[in-house]
């Protein structure tokens, strides 16, 4: 499965080497985890709960991966995203992608990221001191998305 | 009775202290034209819908503009702009 959603952790070093292993002529490996900060807008975060929509939500990660497969002469990509309560330091998103040369798989792993932070229907809480907040989209998001469709 | 689905995520949904809806639905509407229909509830549905927040929308699970028609059958969305990853 290219595609997860999953409350549990995930074993990042299991994920590569299986990704790794599964072609002998892979010979480059790009890697984005991204993880809880535990401080956002100037306040200390002491949860973070993960919200998406089940179902809309592996299509859209499906078609992102679609896509950079499309776009990149790469092998095969995988991303994993974390819904639920996290903590600070917890991990909330993988992704891996394998191909023969580094630039296509680091590009295509960037690009999985940008329009996965944009375009896939998760949507964060953070718990602070001064109580609960939904946290703001950003513009640099969608700017970082936009860039590729003039590359 | 020909129905739709309407489903509502994250400050949406507690906004509006509503997670999904049934409406019954016999017509053929763009996604604008249902926002509107939904803010002329009132309260928190006119806040949220008379276009001032920032709102995406999906049908049958895909991303859509606000221009995109809306069948009988059909399974609707509004959320905030995402925030994964």
């Amino acid at each position: 499965m290219q595609v997860r959603v999953q409350h549990e952790d995930f074993d990042v070093g299991a994920e590569i080497a299986r990704m790794r292993l599964a072609r002998k002529d892979t010979g480059a490996v790009a890697c984005f985890v991204g993880q809880v900060r535990d401080l956002n807008d100037g306040d200390q975060v002491a949860l973070m709960t993960l919200e998406h929509y089940p179902g809309m939500t592996e299509k859209a990660l499906e078609r992102i991966v679609d896509q950079a497969k499309q776009r990149w002469d790469i092998f095969d990509a995988l991303v994993i995203h974390r819904v639920g309560e996290l903590k600070p330091a917890d991990q909330i998103v993988l992704v891996i992608v394998t191909g023969a040369h580094r630039g296509d798989a680091f590009a295509a792993c960037e690009c999985i990221m940008d329009y996965l932070k944009t375009e896939a229907p998760f949507w964060k809480k953070e718990q602070t001191a001064r109580g609960d907040r939904w946290v703001e989209a950003k513009i640099s998001d969608d700017q970082a998305r936009d860039r590729w469709l003039r590359a | 009775m020909q129905t739709i689905r309407i489903l509502y995520f994250a400050r949406l949904r507690e906004s509006l202290g509503l997670s999904g809806e049934e409406m019954p639905f016999d017509q053929t509407l763009s996604v604008q034209a249902l926002m509107a229909l939904l803010a002329d509830r009132g309260g928190q549905w006119q806040q949220e819908f008379d276009g001032c927040r920032p709102l995406r929308a999906a049908v049958n699970q895909t991303l859509v503009a606000n221009g995109s028609m809306i069948h009988a059958g059909d399974e609707v969305a509004f959320f905030p702009p995402v925030t994964g990853g």
